[in-house]
C-alpha cells in the first residue's frame, strides 16, 4: 500500500507514526509545506511566554524517518490531487502517486479584512512565534487582537515579558466559546491582576502603521508597539475542494475519517466531523488514531471527541470542558452547581445530566481538575455528594490524632499492630515511659512514625492521674 | 474500657514493666520476610518440649535501623508453629524420604527419556537463598539439562530489572546504600508504599524529612507512605509511564536537565527530549489525573535539590509497560543527573526477601550465576567449566514464569515441575487458570516448609527447613550479601532444600557437585559468579559476618566491595548510562461498560506474599484476618454498599468474593485488593497475565472488574 499524507503537522506527523506502528510494510511519503521537521503547536504559548525551551517542540528525531523507512518531503507545497490517476502533484513538480491519500492541511490563521492587518503579527506557527519573540525583545507595550484561548495565552506570555499588554475582544467576554459570562469575567480580572488590561466588546478597525497600535471602531487608538492577531483559524480546504470532493467548513469525513472519496482521508483541523471541526490537539490525535486503524483494515470508528480546553498560562489555572453555558431558567433537565469566589479568582463550575458530567470549568487553582477531567472524559457518573466533588477535603476527618478524643480502638503503631487501648492498659500495667510502652507492645519498633501519638497517650494518660510523665 | 488480651503478639504484657530487650542473647541472623533484611537475634530455648523464641532487632545492621514491623517480631512462630510438614508426602500418604525421592528422580528419569528433557520444569523463588537459587539453576541445567527454569521474581522485579539494565548495564537494584536517604534533599517513591511493605526503611525516609527533605509519593491510593509524603500525586492505575514523562518535559521546559552530566556521562538524550515533547503537563493531567499544579511541584522538588532520588516500586512496575515506565523514570533521573552522583540515584525498592540475590544466580530462564546472560557464549564457557560440563549441553533461555507456567500440561510444554519457595496457585495472575494448569502435570513436587495451596496440589510434598533453621545468604535491596545462621534445630523429619537437591542430583547420577552444605555451595557460587556483573568472588562467610554485609561486585577478598557502583561509570562498554526513548500506552485492559472500574492490588503490613507464612501466624490473621476489597464512598454509594458487606468482585478470568473496606483512602474509579489470600478471596483470580514484551512481567497493578453486592 502507497500512503501519502499531505501535511506534517500534528495530526500529519501522528498518522504517519500511527500507520508505521501498525504496518511495517506501508511505502509511506509524507508532504510538508513547512521547511521545519513536524513540531509541537500545543507549545508554542510556552514559548512565547518563555516557560518553553524553541528545541522543546520538537516532536521527531530528524533521523526518525531514515529509521523507520518514510519519505519526508519539506517545504513541498501539494497544488493539486488528481484523484482518477491517484496522484497528488508539488509546486517544485513532483507527481506523487497513491492508493490512500490523508490529507492533514491543518488550518491558517483568520487575519481581519481590516487595514494593516498584514503589518501585525499572526500567532499560528513556530516563525510566527520566534518573530513575535524577536519583536517583543525591543517592544514596551503590545496589543494583543482576539480573546479565544491563543490570545489569552499570548498576551499571558508578553506579559511574562515585561511588556505592557493590553487584550482587545470582540465578545463581551473572554474566551466565550469556553466560558460562561461570570468565569470569562473573573478570567479578565485574573490577568488584569497580572497587567494584562482587558478590553472587551470592542472592535479594531484599523492596525496603524509602525509601532502605532491599532484605532478601534470608535476611533480610540490602543498604543503598542507590537501587534498580535489571534482571531481563529480557518481550516485549510482549498485542495480538498478543488479536487471535487466534499467541503462545508471543513472536509467533510465519515466516521472512518474518509472523505466523499473513500480514497481520501482526512484528519486534524481540517476536517469536519459530525459538523463539528477541532482545533484542539487532542481530538487530531484521536482522528489519527482511527484513521490509521482503518488504513490498515482494521475496524474502527470515531465517534467525536470530548473536549477539554486547559489554558496555558502562568498563574493562571483554568480548564473548561464539554457544556459550559446552561440557560437554567429554561432548561430544567441540566443540574448546575456552581462555586464563586471573586475575591480570590475561584469558579467553579459543573454541569450535570442524567446524573453524568457533561461540563465544567474550573478557574484557579483546583485539587479536581484531574479527577473532574476523568469523570467527564469517562462519562461516568457524579457522586451524590456534588459538594464533595468539587471540595473533597470537606469530607470530615475519619480519626482524630488527639490522644484525648481517639478511641481505645484507633490504631496508633501500624506497624505491630497497637491500639490505644494497649497503650493505656500496658500504662495501667505499670508503664509510664515510652520505652516501657515499646517493650511491652512493640509500637514505635517499626518505621518508628507513631513516637509522637505514642508519647501523647502516656503523657495524657499521666497528666490525667497528676503524674508528670 | 475493653479488656485487653492477655498477650499481644507472644509478648506477655501482665508481667510489666518488662526491660526492653535491648542485647538479647541469641543467633545474630535476618528476618526472613521482605528484602530490607532486617537484623534480628532469635534465641530458643526448649523447656519440657516445648520451644519458646524470643526475637530482638540488631541496631548494627544499618538497613532495618534497628526496626522490626510485626512480622518480624512474629517470625518465631514459624519456628514452633504446629502446622509444619514433617514427612515427605506420595499422593497424600506419608513417605520416607528415600521413598520420595527415589520416586521423583524415577519419575523423573521417565518423563525426560519419553519427552525430552524439557518436559521438566523447575520454578524456584525469590525467598529462596543465593545458594538454593545458586544449586537449583545448576541442577536444572546440569542434573536435568532442561532450558525450562524461572522463578516468582519474574512477579516481583524483572521489569525495574530490563530497564535498569538497559539503562546502566547492570541491575544492582538499589545502587547505593539504603542509608544514604537520609541524606537527600527529595526522594521520588514511584508506586511503593514502604510503610506498610518495609515499615522500617521509613526509618530513613522520616531521617530526611527530618532535616528537611522532601517525600513525594505516586499511588492510586493514600497510603500510610503517601500520608506521610509531602506530595501525594494520586493517579490514575496504569497511568505511572505519562506521569514520568511529563515530569521529565517539565524538567526540560523549566531548565532542571544537568547538561554537563547529561554530556559527560550519558548517550541518547536528544531523542528522549524529542519523545517527551508530546508529553506536555496539561495532557499529562488528563492522562494521569494529577493537577498540572501538583506536577510541576513534584518536577520542582526533584530538579532543584542538591540530592536527589528516583525510586520505584511494584505498582509502577508490575505493569505490560513496566519496563518502559521504569525507564522513564530512569531517563528523569539521568536527566536530573543523579544516577552515579554520590548520595543520589536511581533505585528499584526491591520487595522479595532474597529478590536481588535470587535474580542473580541462575534461576532465571535466560541467565548463569554472577548475572550473566545465558546466551553469552563467554558466560556459557566460564559457568560450565565451574561445573566441570561441556557448554555445548548447558540448555538455553527457557519460558518466562508466567509463560512457563501457562504452558504446563499443554503439548510441547513440560509434564512434570519441580517447585520451591513458590505458591504460584495463589500468587500468579489469572490464578485460577494456573491451577488447572498444574493440575494436568503428569508430576508435581512442591518442597516446602507448610501445606501451601499449591503443595495441597502436589503429587509429591518434600518438607524442607526454613530461615533460623538452616544457613545462608541474601543479598538485600541494596545489594549488600548478608549471611542467615542456623539458630534453632529444624523438626526431626525435615532436610533443607539443598539437601533434597543434592539428593535428586544424585539419583539422576550426579553423586558430585550438589553438595548439601551452604558453605561448599556458597564457595562455588563465588567461583561461578567471578568475572560476572554480580561478582561474589571476594565474600566470604566471615567478611560478611565481620563487615554485616559486603557489597557485590566484590570481585576479590582483598576487594571492599562495592557500596555504590556507578560512581566513576556506569556498566556499558562506554561506561555511559543510556537514556531509552519510551512512549506512553493504555493498560492492556481498561475499563469499559461491561467492566467499568480499575482494580489494583497490593500488600498488607500484617502479610507477606501469598500469606503461607503470615496466615499461620496468630497475631497477624488477628491484625488482618481476611482478604477485603477497598472502594471509595462515592462508589460504595453508587453501588449501594455499606462498609463490611461482602462483594463480588470479577474480571474477565474469575471471580472473588470478599468483605467491603469503605475509604476515602483510593480513587474513586478504582478498587484495591491484597493477594495474600486463597480460594474465593484470592485476589490473583482477577489479574491480568498480560505479559510486558521485554520483562514478562505481568500486569498486577491494574484491570478492569465490576464490583456488585454478593
Amino acid at each position: 500500500m502507497r500512503l501519502v499524507v499531505v501535511g506534517n503537522g500534528m495530526a500529519g506527523a501522528r498518522l504517519v507514526e500511527e500507520v508505521r506502528a501498525r504496518d511495517a510494510g506501508a511505502e509511506i511519503t509524507v508532504l510538508g509545506a513547512e521547511t521545519a521537521q513536524p513540531y509541537n503547536r500545543v507549545l508554542l504559548s510556552n514559548v512565547l511566554a518563555g516557560t518553553s525551551r524553541p528545541g522543546q517542540v520538537r516532536l521527531l528525531d530528524p533521523s526518525w524517518y531514515a529509521e523507520h523507512g518514510v519519505t519526508a518531503v519539506f517545504g513541498a507545497e501539494v497544488t493539486g490531487i488528481d484523484r482518477d490517476a491517484r496522484t497528488v502533484a508539488t509546486a517544485d513538480g513532483r507527481r506523487v502517486p497513491y492508493d490512500v491519500l490523508a490529507l492533514a492541511t491543518g488550518s491558517e490563521a483568520v487575519v481581519p479584512p481590516i487595514p494593516g492587518a498584514r503589518d501585525a503579527f499572526a500567532f499560528r506557527t513556530l516563525d510566527d512565534c520566534r518573530r513575535i519573540i524577536e519583536a517583543a525583545s525591543a517592544a514596551r507595550g503590545a496589543v494583543v487582537v482576539g480573546g479565544g484561548l491563543l490570545g489569552v495565552e499570548a498576551a499571558r506570555g508578553l506579559a511574562g515579558r515585561g511588556l505592557q499588554v493590553t487584550l482587545l475582544h470582540l465578545a463581551g467576554h473572554l474566551m466565550e466559546r469556553q466560558l460562561d459570562a461570570e468565569a470569562g469575567q473573573l478570567l479578565g480580572e485574573t490577568l488584569a491582576g497580572l497587567g494584562v488590561r482587558i478590553r472587551t466588546g470592542v472592535q479594531v478597525a484599523e492596525v496603524l502603521p509602525g509601532p502605532g497600535g491599532v484605532r478601534l471602531a470608535d476611533g480610540e487608538v490602543v498604543p503598542g508597539d507590537l501587534v498580535v492577531l489571534a482571531c481563529g483559524v480557518r481550516p485549510l480546504t482549498g485542495l480538498a475542494r478543488d479536487a471535487g470532493l466534499k467541503v462545508e467548513r471543513g472536509v467533510v469525513v465519515d466516521d472512518e475519517l474518509r472523505t466523499s472519496d473513500p480514497a481520501v482521508f482526512a484528519v486534524g483541523e481540517c476536517a469536519e466531523h459530525d459538523g463539528n471541526v477541532y482545533g484542539l490537539v487532542a481530538p487530531a490525535w484521536e482522528q489519527a488514531a482511527v484513521a490509521a486503524e482503518v488504513i490498515t483494515g482494521r475496524a474502527a470508528r470515531y465517534r467525536g471527541s470530548r473536549l477539554v480546553t486547559r489554558l496555558k498560562a502562568r498563574s493562571v489555572e483554568l480548564a473548561a470542558m464539554g457544556e459550559t453555558q446552561v440557560d437554567e431558567s429554561a432548561d430544567r433537565t441540566a443540574e448546575v452547581v456552581r462555586f464563586s469566589h471573586r475575591a480570590r479568582g475561584t469558579y467553579r463550575k459543573l454541569v450535570i445530566r442524567d446524573g453524568r458530567l457533561v461540563g465544567a470549568i474550573l478557574l484557579g487553582e483546583s485539587p479536581v481538575v484531574g479527577t473532574l477531567t476523568q469523570l467527564f472524559d469517562r462519562g461516568g457518573q457524579v457522586p451524590g455528594d456534588r459538594a464533595g466533588l468539587l471540595f473533597p477535603g470537606l469530607a470530615p476527618a475519619q480519626q482524630t490524632d488527639s490522644p484525648v478524643r481517639m478511641p481505645d480502638s484507633a490504631r496508633v503503631c501500624q506497624c505491630n499492630n497497637v491500639t490505644k487501648g494497649q497503650i493505656r492498659a500496658c500504662w495501667e500495667a505499670g508503664a509510664r515511659d515510652i520505652a516501657s510502652v515499646a517493650a511491652a507492645t512493640r509500637a514505635t519498633t517499626g518505621c518508628g512514625s507513631c513516637r509522637d501519638a505514642v508519647e501523647g497517650i502516656v503523657g495524657w494518660l499521666c497528666e490525667q492521674e497528676g503524674v508528670s510523665a | 474500657m475493653k479488656p485487653l488480651e492477655s498477650t499481644i503478639g507472644s509478648m506477655p504484657v501482665a508481667s510489666l514493666p518488662a526491660p526492653p530487650p535491648v542485647k538479647a542473647p541469641g543467633t545474630a541472623t535476618h528476618c526472613p520476610y521482605c528484602a530490607l533484611q532486617c537484623g534480628m537475634s532469635v534465641a530458643a530455648t526448649e523447656e519440657a518440649g516445648v520451644r519458646d523464641v524470643v526475637i530482638a532487632p540488631r541496631a548494627e545492621i544499618p538497613a532495618g535501623a534497628g526496626g522490626l514491623c510485626q512480622k518480624g517480631w512474629t517470625a518465631g512462630e514459624l519456628l514452633t508453629n504446629g502446622s509444619r510438614l514433617t514427612t515427605p508426602l506420595i499422593e497424600g500418604r506419608p513417605a520416607t524420604w528415600a521413598e520420595a525421592l527415589d520416586h521423583v528422580a524415577a519419575r523423573l528419569r521417565r518423563i525426560s527419556a519419553e519427552h525430552g528433557p524439557d518436559a521438566v520444569a523447575v520454578f524456584g523463588g525469590g525467598g529462596l537463598t543465593n545458594e538454593k537459587a545458586y544449586l537449583l539453576g545448576k541442577f536444572a541445567r546440569m542434573a536435568l539439562r532442561t532450558s525450562q527454569i524461572d522463578y516468582n521474581g519474574r512477579f516481583c522485579m524483572s521489569s525495574a530489572a530490563a530497564a535498569s539494565i538497559r539503562a546502566f548495564g547492570m541491575d544492582r537494584g538499589m545502587p547505593f546504600p539504603v542509608t544514604d536517604l537520609a541524606g537527600a534533599d527529595t526522594v521520588l517513591v514511584a508506586g511503593g508504599n514502604v510503610a506498610e511493605t518495609m515499615p522500617p526503611f521509613v526509618r530513613h525516609l522520616a531521617r530526611m524529612r527530618e532535616r528537611g527533605g522532601r517525600l513525594i509519593v505516586t499511588d492510586p491510593r493514600l497510603t500510610p507512605t503517601a500520608k506521610a509524603a509531602d506530595l501525594h500525586l494520586q493517579l490514575a492505575p496504569g497511568t505511572d509511564l505519562a506521569l514520568a514523562l511529563g515530569l521529565l518535559h517539565i524538567a526540560v521546559a523549566e531548565g532542571y536537565v544537568d547538561e554537563d552530566y547529561v554530556a559527560a556521562r550519558t548517550t541518547g538524550f536528544d531523542a528522549v527530549a524529542i519523545s517527551v515533547s508530546a508529553w506536555w503537563p496539561e495532557r499529562v493531567e488528563r492522562v494521569t489525573g494529577v493537577p498540572v499544579a501538583l506536577l510541576r511541584e513534584a518536577a520542582r522538588l526533584l530538579g532543584t535539590a542538591k540530592r536527589a532520588m528516583v525510586l520505584t516500586g511494584r505498582g509502577a512496575e508490575q505493569h505490560a509497560k513496566g519496563t518502559d515506565t521504569v525507564s522513564a523514570f530512569i531517563n528523569l533521573a539521568l536527566a536530573l543527573g543523579l544516577p552515579g552522583t554520590e548520595g543520589s540515584g536511581y533505585a528499584c525498592v526491591t520487595g522479595q526477601g532474597n529478590g536481588q540475590g535470587g535474580r542473580e544466580h541462575g534461576q532465571k530462564a535466560d541467565q548463569l550465576p554472577g548475572y550473566r546472560k545465558i546466551d553469552d557464549p563467554a558466560a556459557r564457557a566460564h559457568v560450565a567449566s565451574v561445573w566441570g560440563m561441556d557448554p555445548g549441553d548447558l540448555p538455553g533461555p527457557g519460558r518466562s514464569a508466567y509463560e512457563l507456567l501457562d504452558a504446563l500440561g499443554t503439548p510441547g510444554g513440560p509434564r512434570a515441575l519441580l517447585l520451591f519457595g513458590s505458591n504460584p496457585v495463589v500468587s500468579a495472575p489469572g490464578a485460577g487458570r494456573i491451577a488447572e494448569r498444574l493440575a494436568g502435570l503428569d508430576l508435581l513436587v512442591v518442597a516446602d516448609v507448610v501445606l501451601s495451596e499449591t503443595a495441597a496440589k502436589a503429587h509429591v510434598v518434600l518438607p524442607v527447613t526454613q530461615w533460623a533453621e538452616e544457613s545462608g545468604t541474601t543479598t538485600n535491596l541494596e545489594g549488600r550479601v548478608l549471611l542467615r545462621r542456623r539458630a534453632v534445630a529444624p523438626p526431626s523429619g525435615v532436610r533443607s532444600d539443598l539437601a533434597v537437591l543434592s539428593g535428586l542430583a544424585e539419583r539422576l547420577g550426579h553423586p558430585e557437585g550438589f553438595p548439601a552444605e551452604p558453605r561448599a555451595v556458597f564457595d562455588e557460587l563465588r567461583r561461578a559468579s567471578a568475572g560476572g556483573p554480580a561478582d561474589y568472588a571476594g565474600i566470604t562467610y566471615e567478611r560478611i559476618a565481620a563487615e554485616t554485609g559486603v557489597f557485590w561486585p566484590c570481585p576479590a577478598e582483598d576487594h571492599p566491595g562495592t557500596p555504590r557502583p556507578f560512581l566513576d561509570r556506569f556498566a556499558h562498554p562506554d561506561g555511559r548510562a543510556r537514556f531509552i526513548p519510551v512512549n506512553h500506552r493504555p493498560a492492556d485492559e481498561e475499563a469499559d461498560e461491561e467492566y467499568p472500574i480499575h482494580l489494583t492490588t497490593g500488600r498488607v503490613l500484617a502479610h507477606y506474599q501469598s500469606g503461607a507464612q503470615t496466615r499461620r501466624i496468630a497475631s497477624l490473621v488477628r491484625a488482618v484476618p481476611e482478604a477485603y476489597v477497598e472502594l471509595h464512598p462515592d462508589l460504595a454509594e453508587r453501588l449501594g454498599l455499606a462498609d463490611g458487606d461482602r462483594v463480588r468482585v470479577t474480571s474477565r478470568r474469575g471471580g472473588a468474593e470478599v468483605p467491603a473496606r469503605i475509604t476515602g483512602a483510593i480513587r474513586s474509579d478504582t478498587v484495591f485488593m491484597p493477594f495474600h489470600w486463597a480460594g474465593r478471596a484470592s485476589a490473583n483470580l482477577l489479574t491480568n497475565p498480560a505479559l510486558d514484551p521485554v520483562s514478562r512481567m505481568p500486569e498486577f497493578k491494574v484491570c478492569a472488574v465490576r464490583v456488585e453486592k454478593a
